[in-house]
């Protein structure tokens, strides 16, 4: 265990993606004390994920090929030294003493929970996303996995999740995700996408002036092109059939309007079904610290932040997708402007600015012409699982707002035990607000968890109290 | 350098270390290891980043620990996970 003073940072970054990465290297390089957490094994987030450091394992070379703009992860990583690494440490909560924070962290890397605290003037928040998901009939089927999931697996693990999957959902991080398998080796029989390309040409200048992300999304379709792969637009995944595992899923073509179009069903044998319709912001802790929200464009609730990365709570700064969900380029250049200013520096870079307000555009355009279609809730059935923790149906919903006028979240939780299980409503809150008739993830009380993960007692038993702490030497 | 292994329901599981225990089943092609509370239904891997808790496990012993997370060691033992995975315990 680390001493006393070795717990005491000036800024203490949560996260150690894209934007961590980029925040703690710009803290550490203005002058900062500087501390990075990330509950996984290695630098990287969800971008840039590699697989656990192991002698004769799975090799970072090997997952090469999957990877884009490595020569920022290795600049970025190559700034690590000077900073305290925490990995393998999650932070379950954030509190406050009189100099600033003390963030609590379960330690893992023994295997076992040790509980441990770090204290920090200020913070940088930048804790990702999660694949965004819509139930469908035999979702809950194994086979069934997110988008991100399998390219995790893949990207993290080297494993190929399937033999023969069908990529469905919106947005342009299916691409990646189908030329990876194909890349892998697994036979991609399709990519559905529901959103229309005219969609796209609309959002055109967005698009434009980001020829980067451009440059990418030409190579996934050149992958996708020599895999022959057929990529559909205004194309669902509405079921899923199965009787252990998934082993077919039938897709519709949908209308001008998101509809379904009736007749249009086709069914393929797959043994995966990759699917994601977005990302959800992991928000439990600016909540838990009072952060100010917004709900953006794509419907999901992020942090409210200043031009400078700052939150509204004094001494808290939040970046990368918390803050809107808009890709790694995006979240890089938010986390070392919210590394800098939180290290004291007193202007931001223009070119910094530039380039925060040229992808945001772009990440804008994104998620207008990608919206989850309207029309799923009307293709659930009463036995169609929602919430999967606690296998609540859509029949338990429905026959709940017949029997009750001003049913809002809470109630909700209450009769039928829906986001109640342990994800805590991350996996189904986006869908249960929908069917209640919500604002999307808005102040429902899917999105406040007390907790950010499960924990064992026994690791908050052995948590020192904070009050016992000698006051820091300045 | 031979492989190494864990034990899944007594069937030994090669792995490369690196890999966690989901991953490895997933590339023997075993896709649940969980029944649900309710329904008994099988679950695995769905959100891959230990998001959801659908890949419930036990790991030597102990249950509910996340596959998709849960790094593979050699000589461990897996087993599939029934309900709570406290089998006499539940009432
Ligand atoms: C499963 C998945 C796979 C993805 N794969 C790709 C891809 O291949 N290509 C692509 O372009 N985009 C991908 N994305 C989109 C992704 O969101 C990127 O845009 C990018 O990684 C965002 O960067 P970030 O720094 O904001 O967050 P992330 O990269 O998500 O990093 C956040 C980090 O914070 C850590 N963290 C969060 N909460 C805590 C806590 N309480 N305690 C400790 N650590 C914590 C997490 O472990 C994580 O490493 C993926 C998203 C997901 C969910
Ligand atoms: S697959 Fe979601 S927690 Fe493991």
């Amino acid at each position: 265990m680390t001493s006393k003073s070795e717990r005491r940072f000036d800024v203490l970054v949560v996260g150690a993606g894209p934007a961590g990465l980029a925040a703690a290297t710009s803290a550490t390089r203005a002058g900062a004390r500087t501390a990075i957490v990330d509950a996984g094994v290695a630098p990287g987030g969800q971008y840039w994920r590699h697989p656990a450091p192991s002698e004769h394992g799975v090799s970072a070379a090997e997952v090469a090929h999957l990877h884009h703009d490595l020569a920022t992860y290795h600049r970025l990583v190559a700034g690590l030294p000077a900073v305290a690494q925490f990995f393998q440490h999650h932070v379950w909560t954030v509190t406050r003493d009189r100099r600033g924070f003390v963030v609590h962290l379960v330690d893992r890397t023994g295997g076992g929970e040790q509980a441990v605290e770090l204290h920090s003037r200020r913070l940088v928040l930048a804790p990702g996303a999660y694949d965004r998901q819509i139930p469908f009939r035999g979702w809950d089927l194994p086979g069934v996995m997110t988008a991100g999931g399998v390219q995790a697996l893949l990207k993290g693990h080297g494993v190929v999740a399937g033999q023969r999957v069908l990529v469905a959902g919106t947005g342009p991080f299916l691409l990646p995700v189908a030329a990876g398998l194909a890349e892998s080796g697994a036979r991609v029989v399709g990519v559905h996408e529901a959103a229309s390309p005219p969609a796209w040409l609309s959002e055109l200048g967005a698009v434009i002036r980001n020829v980067g992300k451009l440059g990418e999304g030409a190579g996934y379709a050149r992958v996708l092109a020599r895999h022959r792969i057929p990529v559909r637009a205004r194309s669902v995944v509405v079921s899923a059939h199965g009787t252990d595992a998934v082993e077919r899923v039938t897709t519709m073509r949908l209308d001008h309007q998101g509809r379904v179009v009736p007749g249009t069903e086709r069914t393929v044998a797959v043994d995966v079904l990759a699917v994601g319709w977005g990302f959800t912001p992991q928000l439990e802790l600016p909540l838990a610290l009072g952060c100010a929200t917004r709900v953006d464009v794509d419907g999901s609730l992020v942090c409210e932040v200043d031009d400078e990365q700052r939150s509204s709570v004094e001494g808290v700064f939040v970046a990368g997708e918390a803050c809107g969900v808009g890709g790694a380029a995006l979240a890089t250049v938010e986390g070392q402007i919210a590394g800098a200013v939180a290290a004291g520096a007193s202007s931001v870079a223009p070119r910094l600015r530039r380039s925060r307000a040229a992808l945001r555009r772009f990440a804008q355009a994104m998620h207008r012409s990608h919206p989850v279609p309207p029309g799923w809730v009307d293709r659930l059935s009463d036995d169609t699982t929602v919430c999967r923790c606690e296998e609540v149906p859509f029949g338990a919903l429905r026959s709940m707002q017949q029997d009750l006028v001003g049913h809002d979240g809470r109630s909700a939780k209450m009769l039928t035990r829906v986001g109640m299980g342990y994800c805590q409503a991350r996996t189904c809150g986006y869908a249960v607000s929908c069917i209640l008739g919500q604002e999307p993830s808005g102040t429902s009380g899917f999105a406040e968890r007390p907790v950010s993960s499960p924990l064992t007692l026994g690791a908050l038993a052995t948590s020192c109290p904070t009050e016992n702490d000698p006051p820091p030497a300045e | 350098m031979s492989q190494p292994h864990f034990s899944f329901d007594g069937s030994q599981i090669p792995f490369r270390p690196g890999q966690s225990v989901g991953a490895a089943l997933t590339a023997v092609g075993v896709r649940s290891w969980r029944s649900t509370r309710g329904a008994g239904r099988p679950r695995g891997l769905f959100c891959g980043i230990g998001v959801c808790f659908d890949c419930l496990i036990v790991v030597d012993g102990r249950p509910n620990e996340r596959a998709c997370l849960r790094l593979a060691e050699p000589g461990m033992e897996v087993s599939t996970q029934e309900g709570t995975g406290h089998g006499d315990l539940e009432v």
